[in-house]
């Protein structure tokens, strides 16, 4: 099947430290697919790059088939909509409300009337498992798995074929991040999504991925099933499953 | 109205409400102030050789050409632009800015238009309240200590001092507020990290208007007096 998502060679420097060296990573459609990697490893970046925020140095980064970093600004719009993002504190903006904040893609890119466009705000809150009341809140007002949530809808809101999330669970107790865990999954059933979670949870790494991307030294490593990943044979994967931390979800 | 520019329209009105109406009380209170110690100075100097009437004179030109202007663009400097430069600088550490490039909204279109156009306007607005208020400061201390009553510094007041003295404050506030509004987003969009680098950012961005905008109110002086007037 042809890749949603293809890169290859890439390359990115910051001033003299090279973060990827000649990397490649294919994402096929459909496919929930984690990124981890130790702190410094580029996970992040690549993220960012995937999304247009940084630039890398060299390589390319094909999505649905189009190289997007030559992109025009107008051209770039096509990704914007393509390409949903949840940042990892959620960066909803404040000053606007919830529902708000999933209008303002709408508002900003579409025809619609306001009326229709409170019939889909109120869809995709439904969609992230929140009541319509929610929307009147400020990001200040709600908690922080709503707060995620909320950034999943408005992500969602342009009606992606690719969802982007950074630490998705990061920050909520346990039972919060194994709802939102389940979101993940409930939204790929329903809505047919490809999505990129970056994650250091080991629990959603079990639950919701179908591969798991390992950035080490510069490189992608491996790009395998968790199960087939769990025996690879590099110092940082050995560390990062039989360290204290991941015995436990190993045991489960 | 109802689409995209919508948002511009809300952002630019809650910017002149921010930037324009909340500095009224401010703005015109230091203004008189500046009048009046301006005037008392002033007319000690004058008294002395019973020159008192040329009060209006020397208040007139020095307030409406210099003064206003400048003490307008400096308070402003301190209130906005140091709010533009922390509003940015956190958006940026949240990532909302991020956000909204994600989302396909320019940053630039967003925040930094609005803030730039309500200065615009507001700043000029400010100044020409600024000179009423220093002048009244003025007027008040004429009439106390020096025994011009406020007739007869009306009376005097637009043989002394020409429109074209108002009309340069005037047109020089524009460059201020362009200047103020710039270099306060840019620096917001230049914080990268926490807490800390906003805190720098913001002290940068009031800091280097400020220096700008005196640098800038020099070199008109000098283009002023190249083109005499």
């Amino acid at each position: 099947m042809q890749p949603i998502i293809k890169v290859s060679n890439l390359v990115t420097r910051f001033g003299k430290l090279t973060i990827h060296d000649n990397l490649q990573l294919e994402i096929a459609p459909g496919e929930i697919i984690a990124i981890i990697g130790g702190s410094g490893s580029g996970k992040s970046t690549l993220l960012r790059e995937m999304i247009l925020l940084e630039k890398p140095a060299a390589g390319s980064i094909e999505i649905l088939g189009q190289e997007i970093l030559t992109l025009s600004d107008s051209q770039a719009l096509w990704l914007r909509k393509v390409c949903g993002v949840m940042f990892q504190n959620g960066a909803l903006f404040s000053s606007l409300t919830v529902a708000e904040n999933i209008a303002l893609p709408l508002r900003e890119h579409t025809k619609l009337s306001t009326d229709f466009i409170q019939e889909i705000v109120a869809l995709k809150l439904a969609l992230v498992g929140l009541s319509v009341e929610v929307g009147a809140k400020y990001p200040s007002q709600i908690s922080g798995g709503m707060n995620k949530r909320v950034a999943v809808a408005r992500a969602l809101a342009l009606d992606p074929q690719i969802l982007f999330l950074d630490e998705p669970t990061a920050g909520l107790d346990p039972i919060s991040a194994a709802a939102l865990d389940e979101l993940i999954l409930q939204l790929r059933q329903l809505l047919g999504l490809t999505i990129v979670i970056i994650t250091h949870d080991l629990d959603t790494l079990w639950k919701v991925t179908d591969r798991v991307a390992v950035l080490a030294d510069r490189k992608l490593i491996a790009a395998e099933p968790l199960n087939t990943l769990v025996n690879f044979d590099h110092p940082w994967l050995q560390e990062y499953f039989h360290g204290e931390r991941g015995r436990n979800t190993l045991t489960e | 109205m109802r689409h995209p520019q919508r948002i511009r329209w809300q952002a630019l009105l809650a910017n002149l409400y921010s930037s324009g109406v909340t500095a009224l009380p401010i703005v015109g209170l230091l203004a008189f102030l500046i009048g009046v110690v301006l005037a008392y100075q002033g007319g000690m100097q004058l008294r002395t050789y019973g020159a008192n009437i040329f009060i209006v004179d020397l208040v007139g030109i020095t307030l409406l050409r210099e003064l206003a202007p400048l003490l307008t663009a400096i308070i402003v400097a301190g209130r906005s632009g140091s709010a533009y430069a922390a509003q940015i600088g956190t958006m940026q550490i949240t990532e909302e800015i991020d956000a909204l490039r994600t989302l396909g909204i320019a940053p630039l279109e967003l925040l930094v238009l609005p803030k730039l156009f309500a200065l615009i306007i507001t700043l000029p607005l400010l100044c020409a309240y600024a000179d009423v208020m220093s002048v009244m400061g003025s007027m008040l201390v004429a009439k106390l200590s020096l025994g011009v009553s406020s007739y007869e510094f009306l009376d005097r007041f637009p043989q002394a001092v020409p429109i074209t003295h108002y009309l340069i404050g005037i047109s020089k506030a524009p460059v201020f507020a362009a200047i103020i509004a710039l270099v306060g987003c840019y620096q917001g969009l230049q914080v990268r990290g926490g807490a800390d680098s906003v805190g720098e950012q913001v002290t940068i961005s009031v800091v280097r208007a400020i220096f700008l905008v005196i640098i800038v109110d020099a070199i008109f002086s000098i283009v002023f007096s190249l083109l005499k007037i």
